[in-house]
């Protein structure tokens, strides 16, 4: 029999059409591979309850002819996104027992197409972190090990870490994400699957829990790009609770995903070529340019010039705007509450107790850069240099149609490594940040494996509300790369030692 | 060059205040850490002031909306239970905190 656990998104929607399997066997499988799999602890909260209630009405709507776009296909959902009456902790301490009242509208989206909720995943804390090692929840574990037989444990990269390994282990069929500045497309590279985040504005940001408002967009992980373009698919639309949803119609993504690339130009930024990057990815990079042209695309050189400012900009940006987000955790409304002598002990000792390292410093480095004094220097002179990044991709679209880069400057390291410097570990978003400050769709797609045996993935970023380009590009590197599924053999490995 | 100025700049004092600002409570090792790590952080963000920006707007949102008005009619409400379902304290449909004024 098969691993139905194996089967794309787009597979299992057909043979639950075609009456081959049902949804709730569908659902079990999933809910038994999470069982099997505990230990990458990749889920905060499982909801196997809901998860077989959910798929038993899916069956009835696939018997009486009513089904839905994803009737029946079991997801794992980022616990950043407010489900009702399911816990929403951010992986935080802060909002361990927070039950919302309402649900997120992507979520709703989801439900409202049939799908199928297996659990909350794990994340960095508030989503800041590029490894998932600050959430209170406990590190993720990436399904993937080196081949080089040192048994280190990886980092299945952040802060969408635990959605990453649950899609790439095969627990769910593909999974819900938000990016800031990479957190989809770097943990979709170090867990060899498919990540996007589509444009800024795509979907709605009701009801998920606020990092940096300016730049929070959620996306899709799945396993291969069809099943990523029918995920976003049924998350995406206008909005109208949130403010900075673009009441745009959204393309049917999955129409135009195999075409021939004639006439498309690929851009290839020189300012991506960073020190000290390994040369396996250089050769991925280049290997990506042959693949696309050989599809018929032209390849060309552009230059993004203020690239190296992207880090800071962001280090600036993405704290100013969660130590204002974050003011909200004041133990009154809702959340942990730490009591004190008056009502500014209360908070202060709350805050110190709810809120990790990470989340703390970077509350910090926010409130700083907004103090004062120091308001212009930093942080209207980074919303400046914002604009001249954006500017810059701009510019380059004049020439090209979509940038091909790494996705990120290195494989999946080993949990406890790059953890002596915030810098450090910041750098791991050298690639994936400066298309978030412009606020444009980008795609990691697994396109190689390293010397060690671990994934790399190529970044695609495309022209604002031009989704369709990317996954197009990006169906054409998987399709040339060949990879099989990392579930597959990922498992076997894992099983077997 | 620049790097030196945001370590030079970032002592126990100003932890204390911006942690004061933050309401964050601090711990004598805490503080200690974000001395130099703040510090560190500071400096490598403050590469951007070599940018020349003048004439150049800030970008607050890439998305160019302008804020919507809709109809001023009341579309959601009456869900006091639900507001207060998650509040660590509360009495007779009010969120409770400690006396604010003597």
């Amino acid at each position: 029999m098969t691993d139905l656990t194996q089967l794309t998104l787009s597979e299992a929607l057909k043979k639950l059409k075609s009456k081959d399997i049902k949804a709730s066997e569908l659902t079990d499988a999933h809910l038994t591979k999470m069982e099997s799999n505990k230990d990458l602890n990749a889920f905060i909260t499982e909801t196997h309850d809901i998860a077989q209630e959910q798929a038993q009405k899916a069956d009835e709507r696939y018997a009486n002819g009513t089904a839905k776009a994803l009737d029946g296909i079991p997801l794992g959902i980022k616990d950043l996104f407010c489900t009702k009456d399911i816990r929403t902790t951010a992986a935080s301490k802060m909002l361990e027992n927070f039950v919302p009242p309402y649900e997120s509208t992507v979520t709703q989206n989801l439900l409202n197409d049939g799908a199928v909720f297996t659990g909350k995943l794990n994340l960095d804390e508030f989503a800041m972190g590029s490894s998932n090692t600050t959430s209170y929840f406990g590190n993720v574990i990436n399904p993937w090990k080196r081949n080089t037989g040192d048994d280190a444990q990886l980092v299945p990269g952040g802060s969408s870490g635990g959605s990453a390994a649950a899609v790439a282990s095969g627990m769910v069929m593909a999974a819900t994400g938000t990016d800031t500045g990479g957190s989809i497309r770097q943990p979709a590279s170090f867990c060899g699957i498919v990540g996007i985040k589509p444009t800024y504005g795509r979907c709605s940001r009701f009801g998920i829990v606020a990092f940096s408002s300016s730049l929070d967009q959620a996306g899709a992980f799945a396993r291969t790009t069809e099943d990523a373009a029918l995920l976003l698919q049924s998350m995406a639309g206008f909005d109208p609770k949130d403010s900075t949803s673009v009441d745009k119609p959204v393309p049917d993504f999955t129409k135009n995903l195999t075409g021939s690339l004639k006439g498309l130009k690929v851009g290839i930024p020189k300012e991506y070529r960073v020190e000290g990057m390994p040369l396996e990815i250089e050769n991925l990079w280049e290997k990506g340019k042959e693949w696309l042209e050989e599809e018929g695309a032209e390849v060309i050189d552009v230059s993004l010039p203020h690239t190296k400012y992207a880090l800071p900009t962001y280090y600036i940006i993405a704290p100013a705007e969660a130590s204002s987000n974050l003011a909200r955790y004041d133990g009154v409304r809702y959340g942990l509450r730490m009591p004190g002598q008056d009502i500014t002990e209360t908070y202060e000792k709350t805050r110190a107790e709810g809120f990790g390292d990470e989340v703390m410093r970077r509350i910090m480095i926010g409130t700083y850069v907004l103090s004062a004094g120091y308001y212009d220097a930093y942080y209207i002179q980074a919303q400046k240099v914002r604009r001249l990044i954006r500017d810059d991709f701009m510019k380059a679209y004049e020439k090209c149609d979509v940038l091909l880069t790494p996705t990120a400057p290195s494989a999946a390291f080993a949990i406890g490594e790059n953890e002596d410097d915030p810098i450090k570990m910041y750098l791991n978003d050298v690639f994936t940040v400066p298309a978030s400050l412009a606020g444009l769709p980008g795609m990691s797609v697994p396109a190689g494996l390293d010397t060690k045996g671990l994934p790399l993935g190529l970044q695609i970023l495309g022209k604002p509300w031009d989704e369709e380009t990317v996954l197009k590009v990006g169906n054409s590197i998987e399709r040339a790369a060949g990879l099989s599924h990392m579930p597959v053999t990922l498992d076997g490995k894992r099983e077997a030692a | 060059m620049n790097e030196r100025k945001g370590q030079d700049n970032m002592d126990r004092k100003t932890v204390k205040k911006v942690a004061r600002l933050a309401r964050l409570e601090l711990n004598d090792t805490q503080e200690e850490r974000l001395v130099e790590q703040l510090g560190n952080i500071i400096g490598f963000v403050e590469t951007l002031s070599e940018v020349d920006t003048n004439n150049v707007e800030p970008l607050a949102s890439v998305v160019d909306n302008e804020l919507r008005l809709r109809e001023d009619k009341v579309v959601d409400g009456g869900q006091q239970d639900a507001v207060l379902k998650n509040a660590p304290e509360t009495a007779e449909g009010y969120f409770v905190i400690s006396k604010v004024v003597e």
